[in-house]
């Protein structure tokens, strides 16, 4: 692509460069460590689903059981393997029998380690296999029976009951939109387990479990045959069980997956040990499954300034990228995360906006790049609200923007109603169509506001990379660099949940996932 | 023609003539688009109490779903000299003002304590309240000289924020409840209200509520001492709890 913005080539090198390098330093501490989410993702991909009489999903069950008998640190999928060829009967079985206080895991005779590999291996296969499936049949479908145009039209569904959702987002794809997200409910990231079965109750969103995807992904795949293409699903791939989220999404073929540690820690206050280790396996998962990825640092600027932070956000994306690369993600798979959220009376604001969207378009320029609406400056006055959504959207349409989170004109009201849905669809397609071939009509003055503002926000943006190189990503974040938040390194829910993994820990998943992804 | 005074006593809505009553609105039937929805529209204006409804436009929104602009006339009117409504009454200072009145009325540091409870996940208002950045050029209490700000962030629960007052021996507890879809924020309002009333602490604290759905009537009515809504900045917030302990003799 031709640079509009006259970027310095060499100065996003480096950039790049040191991003790679804080991902580095990151990567040395999730080789060695295991978390309670990671091994309980092992044993859902293992295929052991199910609660117990007390509505404990049974991967806690399982795990808390390994945990308990000092085990963690060889991993889930030795001991079931262990279980397996000791006692020979399914995962589900070996899960059913430690809930049922029949079977302890670690207390029974060790096989030898190529025998455990060996029918841990076979399930494992079995389930990347499925996965496997999965991507296929989403490929083919999108081929088959088509595709949204680019930007995607996203929009979310909120309405606590499942059943409610799949009717508002059957109505949503009528309208035209690509991308049907389901909020979740507020209090989901904290929770240490997955909820079962189909829900109808939640607070501002509705439970993610695995049944709630399968019912969506079917009213989806049904209403996508009527409108001739393919709607793609969307969850929440983070909080405390971010990769067992991902296995379950892979499994129900959901399509785009929110996934981003340092959301969570910010903004969730998850101890930043616990949720890098589980972002790099639910990367893993969701890179070899074709789910695309949305990161967060759109997030960024609803607590910090939109202009003075803004080399912020493309530090982080950035650092995003280098993280989903050393998971197996390909770029093309990475919906790195912005926003249009300036301050509506700010002279020349849109300006800014142009270029803090173009630049990131072209330095990730195969990333199907997430644009996020405003909302920190929406007020009630939903007439306002609309044509902020406008500006919005004229900005996506001009740069290229993939996914296009839709602003809805009752932000800061409601979750949205049904004709708010339709009527934002409806403004975007308008914009969409009107202003179509925009980007590639129109360049840059040189040295003129955009390009002097890309200019800056790159250089600062290359600055705090340098500076976070030498200091490590924890110690960075320890300082409020991002966001403005403060989180320390062992402050925030779910270190406890971080082990050490000992000699002889077995994750099948990881090899057979970077092996495979695309 | 002189212009026709505004009756106090019957104000109606105003569209280009007195007492026009014009009114605009918008809705979703769960029907289909067609002249039979249309006329329903129309009818339920009627039903509400507008006069001359006119559907002005119809939309399909799918299947089993059609979008109304309907305008109408309103026919009822309002006694506007009759109207009182509950609000805080305390004179907003600023920043500096803030500073120098706790240095001369209460002649020491006061410690506030904000956070959003319960399953709230959403720290866009109290961060705007508490953080040194504040929101819209306006600084946050972190930055007053003579507050010692406490922001415990998202999802707190109601009785570790009280803990919390205790250990601090706080002078204000600042609440901020985002979501409030189905009412969630009531029970949980009210929650913490019962446990400061059971410690014994209730009467020694400003206890203040806020969030886009939240004003002052609604904070009285939930037992809180001021309530603030869209539109406050961490100034309004200062000038009532020191004003408020000044009142209550809480220096």
């Amino acid at each position: 692509m031709e640079s509009k913005l006259n970027l310095d080539q060499k100065m996003i090198q480096e950039a790049r460069q040191a991003a790679g390098t804080i991902a580095d330093d990151v990567q040395y501490f999730i080789d060695e460590h295991t978390t309670v989410t990671v091994e309980r993702t092992v044993v859902r991909l293992l295929g052991i689903d199910g609660v117990d009489e007390l509505d404990t999903p049974l991967p806690n069950v399982v795990v808390e059981n390994i945990q308990q008998g000092g085990g963690l640190g060889k991993g889930a999928a030795f001991w079931i393997g262990n279980a397996m060829a000791t006692l020979n009967k399914s995962p589900q079985e070996i899960g059913e029998a430690v809930s049922r206080g029949e079977l302890d895991l670690t207390k029974i005779e060790i096989k030898d380690e190529k025998d455990i590999q060996g029918v841990i291996d076979e399930v494992a296969k079995e389930t990347v296999g499925k996965i496997q499936k999965n991507r296929d049949r989403r490929d083919h479908d999108m081929k088959n029976i088509g595709d949204g145009e680019k930007p995607y039209l996203y929009v979310i569904v909120a309405t606590g009951n499942i059943y409610e959702d799949a009717m508002q987002a059957k109505s949503a794809a009528l309208q035209g939109a690509d991308i049907i997200a389901v909020i979740r409910s507020t209090a989901q990231s904290l929770l240490d387990y997955v909820p079962y079965g189909p829900t109808t109750e939640g607070f501002g969103g509705t439970f993610a479990t695995q049944e709630n995807f399968r019912i969506m992904r079917e009213a989806l795949d049904e209403v996508g045959k009527e409108v001739g293409k393919y709607i793609h699903l969307c969850n929440y791939c983070s909080g405390l069980c971010m990769p067992e989220i991902a296995a379950m999404g892979a499994l129900e073929r959901l399509d785009v997956m929110l996934n981003d540690a340092l959301y969570g820690i910010l903004f969730r206050d998850i101890n930043m040990q616990r949720t890098l280790v589980d972002q790099y396996f639910s990367r893993i998962i969701n890179g070899f499954a074709g789910i695309m990825i949305n990161t967060g640092e759109d997030n960024y600027l609803t607590t910090a300034d939109a202009v003075e932070e803004a080399h912020t956000v493309l530090a982080s994306q950035f650092i995003n990228e280098q993280f989903a690369k050393k998971a197996g993600l390909p770029e093309e798979q990475m919906g790195l995360g912005h926003a249009f959220e300036m301050h509506p009376d700010l002279k020349n604001g849109f300006l800014w906006e142009l270029a803090q969207a173009q630049m990131a378009r072209e330095i990730f320029p195969k990333a199907p790049l997430k644009y996020m609406p405003p909302t920190k400056f929406k007020t009630g006055d939903i007439f306002k609200g609309h044509i902020q959504d406008a500006m919005f959207n004229m900005i996506s349409i001009w740069t290229n923007q993939e996914v296009q989170l839709l602003g809805m004109m009752t932000e800061a009201i409601h979750t949205p109603h049904i004709q708010d849905r339709a009527l934002a669809i409806e403004n975007a397609k308008y914009i969409f169509n009107n202003c179509r071939d925009l980007g590639s009509e129109i360049t840059f003055k040189e040295d003129g506001i955009i390009q002097s503002r890309a200019k800056d926000v790159l250089s600062n943006a290359h600055d705090l990379l340098i500076e976070i190189q030498r200091n490590g990503i924890f110690k960075t974040i320890e300082e409020g660099k991002f966001g403005g938040v403060k989180r320390m390194r062992t402050g925030g829910k779910g270190l406890d949940g971080v082990t050490k993994k000992d000699p002889g820990y077995y994750n099948p998943f990881v090899d057979l996932m970077l092996e495979g992804g695309a | 023609m002189a212009l026709e005074k505004v009756d106090l006593t019957k104000v109606k809505p105003y569209g280009d003539t007195l007492n026009d009553g014009m009114v605009q609105m918008s809705f979703t039937l769960p029907v289909s688009a067609d002249e039979e929805a249309k006329e329903a529209a129309r009818r339920l204006a009627l039903k509400m109490g507008l006069e001359d409804p006119s559907v002005v436009s119809m939309k399909n929104m799918g299947p089993g779903f059609s979008f109304f602009v309907v305008y109408g006339r309103c026919a009822a009117s309002i006694d506007y000299t009759g109207i009182e409504v509950p609000k805080v009454e305390v004179e907003t200072l600023s920043k500096k003002e803030v500073e120098a009145f706790i240095e001369e009325k209460i002649k020491r540091d006061i410690t506030i304590i904000g956070a959003c409870t319960g399953s709230d996940a959403h720290t866009v208002g109290i961060d705007a309240i508490m953080n040194m950045k504040g929101y819209d050029g306006h600084y946050g209490l972190e930055r007053y000289n003579g507050i010692e700000a406490v922001n415990m962030g998202s999802q707190v629960p109601n009785e570790e924020l009280v803990a919390k007052a205790i250990e601090l021996k706080a002078d204000a507890i600042l609440v901020s409840q985002v979501v409030t879809q189905k009412d969630v924020h009531i029970p949980n309002l009210t929650e913490l209200i019962e446990l400061l009333e059971a410690e014994g602490l209730r009467e020694k604290m400003v206890v203040v509520c806020g969030g886009p759905r939240l004003n002052h009537e609604l904070a009285k009515e939930l037992g809180y001492d001021a309530g603030f809504g869209i539109g406050s900045y961490a100034e309004d917030v200062a000038s009532f709890v020191v004003d408020e302990m000044v009142q209550r003799k809480l220096v």
